[in-house]
C-alpha cells in the first residue's frame, strides 16, 4: 500500500485542502472503497484514474456528500474540508455542497433558461443582493466558464437548448457561480466530442488559478493532459498518488504500471 | 349449424398446415433449399382459410336474417299488406309464429308465410356450411399448390397478420365514428325542432313536454346553459380539491417518503380508482351531504341538500389517484440526473422537488389534469345520485345544480317518444359533451407533446 507521507512532506500543510483517513465505503454488503488515505491539494487539478468499478466515483461523491442520497450507502472514516470534518453531526450537507460544487458525467442542465440555471445556486444560497449583483455573478460565472461569448445574447433560452459542449460549460459556469472552493468533476468529458472535449480541458486548466479541482477521467491522456496530481484507484483501493508526471513517467507500483501501459483496465 | 360451419372451417385450416408443412418438408428432404420454414409453409395454408372463411361465416349470420325477412315478406299472397297500416306489425307476428309462439288464431296465410320463414332459415344454414366447405376445399388446394421452395411463406404470413392488425385498429376506429354519427344524426333532428341559439344560449332548462295532447305541463325549454353550468361547478370543485391532494401525495410518494411506506401507501391510492362510482356516489348522498347540511345549518349558511360540493367533492375523491398516478409518472420520468445536479448545488430537497423536478414534470401533471378535467364533465353516476334535477343558473357550490350527464340520464329514463325534443335533447346534450370532453383531450396531448422536454 502506498503511503501519503511522500506528498505531505513535499508541500507545506497549510496547502492541503481536502484530507481522507481511512475512507471506506460500503454498498450494502459491498465494500466499493477501503481504506483510502489521501490529501488533497488547493489550487490544483487532482486526476483520478482506474480501470471501471474502481472506486474512483464514489470516492469523488463522498467528498461533496452526494453519497448521502444513496439509502445503502454507509461511510467510515474522516474526510476534512479545511481541517473540519464534512461528515461531523453539525455540519449541514447543503452548506457543505454549496463549498465543494460538482459536475457530471453527462450535461444536465436544468429545464430552465440559461440566465436562470447559472443563478440558480446564488439564488438559494442568498449570494446576490439584487438584480444587478445576480447579473454580476452571473457574467462572471459564465466567463468562468468560457461560455459568455458565446450566450450572452440569448440567456433567455432554454440551457437544454444548448449543443453538448456548450451545456457541460454551462453546468460548469453553474457550479462556478456559487463560488465553491472545491469543484469535482466526475468524467466531465465522457459525453463531449473532441472539440467540446479540448474546450473543457482548458476550462479546467484556468479554473485551477482558483479552486481545488478534482476530475475522475477515463482518459489517462485527459490525465496528463490537465492535472499536476493523480491519484490511481483499483478495486476500491488507492494503488498510487504522486505528481503527474512521476505516475505517468515512473509509477511505483506494479499495477499502476499494468494500468497506464494498458494491460489493465 | 353455425357450430358445424366453424368446426369444419377451424378442421381444413388445421389440415392445411399440417399438409402444407410436410410437402414443404418433403421438398427439404429432397434436398431443395427452402426459402421458409415448414412451419410458415403450414401457417399460410392455416391463416389463408381462416380468415376468409372466418369473415364469411360472420357476414352470412349478420345479413341472413335481413334477406330471409325480405324474402318471407315478398312471397305473401296479393292483397294481404293491402289493409295493414304497417308491414312491420305483420313480420313480427310472422317471426313469433316461425319460432312457435302462437296468439290467438292467426290467418292461415300468416302461417303459410312463417313456414315458409323456417324453410328459408333452414336452407339458409345448410348453404351457408356448403359455401364454408367449398370454400374451405378451394383455399386449401390454392394453399398446397404454393408450397415450393421459392415461395415467400413467411413473408405472407406476416402481411396476413399485419391485415389482420390493421382491422383490429381499425375496428375502434370505425366504432367511434359510428357513435359520433348516431349522436349528430338525432341531434339533427333535434335541431329541427329546437334551434340552435335558442339551445345554445337558451338560460331556461325545462324539458319537460306534453307527450299526449291533453296533458297539462310546461312547454318545454332548451337552454343549455344552466345545465353546464352546473357541469362546470361541480368539475371545478372537484379539480380545486383533487390536483392538490393529488399533486402533494405524488410529491411526498415519489420525493421524501421511504420505500418501506411508499410500498404500502401508492397501492392503497391507486385502490381508490377500483372503487365503482355508484359506491362514490352512495357514499355522497349518504355520508358527505347530511354532514355538509348539519355543517350549514351549524354555521347559519343555507345549505341544498343536493349540493355542487358533496358531488364535487366525492368527485375529487375519485380523482385523486388519477392525478396522483399521472404526476408520479411526470416525476418519476425526470432524469436523475437532474435531481443530482440541483443536489450537488446545495439546494435541499424541497428546493430540488420545487424548482426543478417540477417545472420539468408540469407538461405531464398539466395533460394530467386535463384528462382528470374531461373525466369530472363526463362522469354519471356520482351526480346521477348526488347531484340535483333542477337546472339553476347558480355559481353557488352549496346550492343544487344539475349536470348534462345527469340531464342525459333523466331525459331517456321511463316513457319517452323518440320524435319528441324532449328524447332528442339528450343526444345534442350528448353531442355538446363529447366535442367538450373531445376538444379537452386534444389540448391535453398537444399540451403534454409540446412541452415535453426531450430527454436523452
Amino acid at each position: 500500500m502506498y503511503d501519503t507521507t511522500r506528498t505531505e512532506t513535499a508541500v507545506s500543510q497549510q496547502d492541503i485542502k481536502i484530507s481522507a483517513s481511512n475512507v471506506q465505503v460500503f454498498y450494502g454488503d459491498k465494500q466499493a472503497i477501503k481504506d483510502v488515505n489521501v490529501g488533497i491539494l488547493d489550487k490544483t487539478v487532482t486526476a483520478f484514474i482506474g480501470p471501471s468499478g474502481c472506486g474512483k466515483s464514489t470516492f469523488l461523491r463522498c467528498i461533496n456528500r452526494m453519497n448521502d442520497t444513496i439509502d445503502s450507502a454507509r461511510i467510515q472514516g474522516e474526510i476534512r474540508l479545511d481541517g473540519q470534518d464534512i461528515y461531523d453531526r453539525r455540519v449541514d450537507p447543503v452548506q457543505l455542497r454549496a463549498r465543494v460544487g460538482m459536475v457530471f458525467q453527462k450535461p444536465n442542465p436544468f429545464p430552465k433558461s440559461i440566465y436562470d440555471n447559472v443563478a440558480y445556486g446564488p439564488r438559494i444560497h442568498g449570494l446576490a443582493r439584487n438584480k444587478a449583483d445576480l447579473d454580476g455573478i452571473v457574467e462572471a460565472a459564465l466567463r468562468g466558464a468560457a461560455l459568455w461569448n458565446e450566450v450572452k445574447d440569448r440567456l433567455a433560452e432554454p440551457g437544454t437548448g444548448l449543443s453538448g459542449g456548450q451545456q457541460q460549460r454551462l453546468c460548469i459556469a453553474r457550479a462556478v457561480a456559487t463560488s465553491p472552493e472545491v469543484l469535482l468533476m466526475d468524467e466531465p468529458c465522457s459525453a463531449l466530442d473532441p472539440i467540446a472535449t479540448s474546450q473543457v480541458e482548458e476550462l479546467i486548466d484556468q479554473l485551477r488559478e482558483r479552486y481545488s479541482v478534482v476530475i475522475v477521467t477515463h482518459s489517462m491522456q485527459q490525465a496528463a493532459r490537465v492535472s499536476q496530481k493523480t491519484a490511481f484507484f483499483h478495486l476500491g483501493n488507492l494503488v498510487e498518488y504522486g505528481d503527474t508526471d512521476d505516475i505517468f513517467t515512473r509509477p511505483q507500483d506494479s499495477r499502476t504500471e499494468a494500468y497506464i501501459s494498458g494491460r489493465i483496465g | 349449424m353455425t357450430g358445424l360451419a366453424f368446426a369444419l372451417l377451424l378442421s381444413a385450416s388445421l389440415a392445411a398446415y399440417m399438409i402444407n408443412r410436410r410437402a414443404a418438408l418433403a421438398l427439404r428432404d429432397r434436398g431443395e433449399r427452402l426459402h421458409s420454414l415448414g412451419m410458415f409453409h403450414g401457417l399460410y395454408g392455416l391463416l389463408l382459410i381462416l380468415v376468409p372463411a372466418v369473415v364469411v361465416t360472420i357476414l352470412w349470420i349478420m345479413l341472413q336474417n335481413g334477406v330471409i325477412n325480405t324474402l318471407t315478406m315478398s312471397s305473401l299472397p296479393d292483397g294481404a299488406l293491402a289493409d295493414m297500416a304497417n308491414p312491420q306489425l305483420v313480420l313480427s307476428e310472422i317471426q313469433s309464429l316461425a319460432q312457435g309462439r302462437v296468439f290467438g288464431t292467426p290467418e292461415p296465410w300468416k302461417l303459410e308465410a312463417a313456414e315458409r320463414m323456417n324453410d328459408l332459415r333452414a336452407n339458409s344454414a345448410w348453404l351457408m356450411v356448403a359455401v364454408v366447405a367449398a370454400l374451405s376445399a378451394i383455399l386449401l388446394l390454392v394453399s398446397r399448390r404454393q408450397v415450393a421452395a421459392a415461395f415467400r411463406a413467411r413473408q405472407a404470413v406476416e402481411r396476413i397478420v399485419m391485415g389482420l392488425m390493421i382491422t383490429c385498429s381499425l375496428v375502434a376506429v370505425i366504432v367511434t365514428f359510428g357513435i359520433v354519427f348516431s349522436l349528430v344524426f338525432e341531434s339533427i333532428r333535434f335541431f329541427q325542432m329546437v334551434p340552435l341559439t335558442e339551445f345554445l344560449f337558451g338560460t331556461r332548462w325545462e324539458p319537460q313536454m306534453p307527450i299526449r295532447a291533453d296533458q297539462i305541463a310546461a312547454e318545454g325549454a332548451f337552454g343549455v346553459l344552466p345545465v353546464f353550468l352546473g357541469t362546470l361547478v361541480i368539475t371545478f370543485v372537484a379539480i380545486a380539491i383533487s390536483v392538490p391532494i393529488g399533486l402533494m401525495s405524488a410529491i411526498y410518494l415519489n420525493e421524501f417518503a421511504d420505500r418501506r411506506f411508499r410500498a404500502v401507501a401508492k397501492p392503497i391510492l391507486e385502490l381508490l380508482a377500483g372503487i365503482p362510482t355508484v359506491v362514490y356516489g352512495f357514499f355522497a348522498i349518504l355520508t358527505v351531504a347530511p354532514a355538509l347540511r348539519a355543517w350549514g345549518a351549524a354555521l347559519g349558511i343555507p345549505v341544498a341538500p343536493n349540493t355542487a360540493l358533496a358531488a364535487g367533492g366525492v368527485m375529487a375523491i375519485m380523482l385523486i389517484p388519477f392525478i396522483s398516478s399521472f404526476a408520479d409518472d411526470a416525476l418519476s420520468a425526470v432524469p436523475r440526473s437532474l435531481r443530482d445536479g440541483a443536489i450537488a448545488l446545495g439546494a435541499t430537497r424541497s428546493e430540488t422537488v420545487l424548482n426543478v423536478l417540477f417545472p420539468a414534470a408540469i407538461p405531464g401533471i398539466v395533460g394530467g389534469v386535463l384528462l382528470a378535467v374531461s373525466r369530472a364533465i363526463g362522469e354519471t353516476m356520482i351526480v346521477v345520485m348526488a347531484a340535483g334535477l333542477i337546472a339553476k343558473m347558480t355559481l353557488n357550490p352549496l346550492d343544487s345544480v344539475t349536470t348534462v350527464t345527469v340531464q342525459i340520464v333523466t331525459l331517456l329514463i321511463g316513457d319517452t317518444a323518440f320524435d319528441s325534443p324532449k328524447t332528442l335533447a339528450a343526444f345534442a346534450l350528448g353531442l355538446m359533451l363529447f366535442i367538450v370532453t373531445l376538444f379537452i383531450n386534444i389540448l391535453a396531448l398537444r399540451i403534454v407533446r409540446k412541452y415535453r422536454e426531450q430527454y436523452d
